[in-house]
């Protein structure tokens, strides 16, 4: 007999009377994961049950004070994290709900995590600073300087907002030869390491400088630029990289390893551009450098072409003339300036010369017995028909001179 | 990238020019022709500074990897 009360269970209509424990796993887990209010959600709480397995995935719990659940963090997450979890830390964390059906329990799969609260960040703050100084991330000899012209320049940033605009219009005014090329990133948020991560690496491999930046903020909003994996990003960039983040009072562990830290976007931009004034000064200075040397050479050129052309000429050969005077000149007053025994030896060379002079006088000829005749005035006269009958001579031996007069005119013989 | 010598290289340029005619040790027919190259890159180079207008692009995903596009600044 049937129980009256009892009113008998029926399947609705569609659902099979009996499913599994893995149907229902997965049917759960269909839901859960369909459901948009469960993906991508940013969930604060306080880490407790902190264990990290022998593969390096990190499971813990979130909890509040009226409830918890448990939370899995993958290892290739949990080394992007950019700092470390521990018990008791107030975090935000960001991910997706989800069911794993062997253990049938509903997890937060945990993307990453920034920690909530002042004492949350400083703690953490301060660990990744000693952690990396002890590395020596921060060593003033690792820091590279910067381009002095570069040709192109990477900014990442937010593409909204105020800072990408005051860097390019900075750029434009000091440096426009420059190719500025814009990496965006998220600059808040549990994805921001990650974002200016990939930015700054797709960007460095097609630039000679970055620029890392963001405006002011709160320290939540700056947080992720305390991050571990972007601070190491940062230190091995293959270009040097300007950090400017925040207000000047804001230091974050990216500023302590980048090359050079700017107080303000505007003086990132300005660090790394020459101005153009400097270059236009530059470039018209070598301009008066390339003028003149070129004037010199040509005027030294003119000048051996007029040289040569003086030597070929009747007036070339008068210059050469008083050239060799000169230089007979230069001579004498270098001779002066000799010693008495060097004038010595000169005076006898010149006795010497003197002699063989003697022996080519007319002087000579006298003493072999020959004679010569002059006009009164001391002209020789070499030919007969040069006098006259009654001319005045005077006949020249080698010991005197007498005076004759001429008897008769004189003919050729 | 392109091929183009840049502003900095044109700048360097000139001024080996310069090196090399202060030497003074150049024959005057080479003379001339480093001073006729140096004059071009003078005036390439200010050009360069006059005329620019500064290239802003900003790199964005595409099908294949990355692409450039012009980045509005204003």
């Amino acid at each position: 007999m049937m129980d009256p009360i009892a009113v008998p269970w029926q399947p609705r209509p569609g659902v099979p009377a009996t499913i599994t424990v893995s149907q229902l796993a997965r049917l759960i887990r269909e839901t859960v994961r369909a459901n948009p209010l469960l993906n991508r959600i940013l969930v604060r709480g306080e880490v407790s049950n902190l264990q990290t397995a022998p593969a390096g995935h990190v499971f813990f719990t979130l909890k509040d004070a009226t409830a918890q659940v448990s939370c899995t963090l993958f290892r290739e997450d949990a080394e992007l994290l950019g700092f470390e979890l521990e018990d008791g830390m107030d975090v935000v964390v960001s991910g997706d709900v989800d069911v794993f059906p062997r253990k049938g329990t509903v997890q937060l799969l945990v993307r990453a995590a920034t920690p909530a609260g002042v004492g949350a960040f400083w703690a953490a703050y301060q660990r990744t600073r000693k952690k990396l100084a002890a590395e020596g991330l921060f060593d003033a000899a690792r820091k590279r300087s910067l381009p002095s012209f570069p040709r192109r320049i990477g900014v990442v940033t937010s593409e909204m907002g105020a800072v990408v605009h005051d860097i390019v219009t900075i750029l434009r005014r000091r440096y426009p030869v420059a190719h500025v090329i814009v990496a965006p990133a998220l600059v808040q948020g549990p994805g921001a390491p990650a974002s200016l991560r990939r930015a700054l690496a797709v960007v460095a491999d097609r630039v000679d400088v970055i620029i890392l930046a963001r405006g002011g903020g709160s320290l939540e909003d700056l947080w992720c630029f305390n991050d571990e994996g972007l601070a190491r990003a940062v230190a091995s960039c293959r270009v040097p990289v300007v950090s400017a983040i925040g207000h000047e009072t804001d230091v974050t562990i990216v500023d302590f390893v980048a090359d050079v830290r700017a107080a303000t976007p505007s003086a990132a931009a300005e660090l790394v551009s020459p101005s153009s004034i400097e270059l236009t000064a530059q470039l018209n200075e070598a301009g008066r450098l390339l003028a003149q040397a070129i004037r010199e050479i040509v005027v030294a050129a003119r000048e051996r072409v007029r040289a040569l052309g003086e030597r070929m000429s009747p007036r070339g050969l008068r210059r050469s003339v008083d050239t060799n005077r000169e230089q007979l000149e230069r001579m004498h007053e270098a001779l002066s300036a000799l010693g008495s025994r060097e004038i010595l030896r000169h005076r006898e060379r010149l006795a010497a010369v003197g002699r063989r002079l003697d022996l080519l006088s007319p002087l000579a000829t006298l003493q072999r017995g020959y004679a010569i005749t002059e006009r009164e005035d001391g002209h020789i006269v070499a030919r007969a028909t040069e006098v006259e009958k009654g001319d005045a001579l005077a006949v020249r031996f080698q010991d005197g001179r007498i005076h004759v007069r001429v008897n008769s005119g004189g003919e050729a013989t | 990238m392109t091929d183009e010598p840049t502003f900095e290289e044109s700048l360097r340029a000139l001024e080996d020019r310069v090196d090399a005619l202060s030497r003074g040790d150049l024959p005057l027919d080479q003379a001339l022709a480093v001073f006729e190259e140096g004059l071009a890159l003078y005036r390439r180079c200010h050009t360069i500074l006059a005329d620019t207008e500064q290239r802003v692009t900003k790199l964005v995903a595409a099908a294949e990897g990355l692409t450039e596009e012009p980045f509005p600044v204003e």
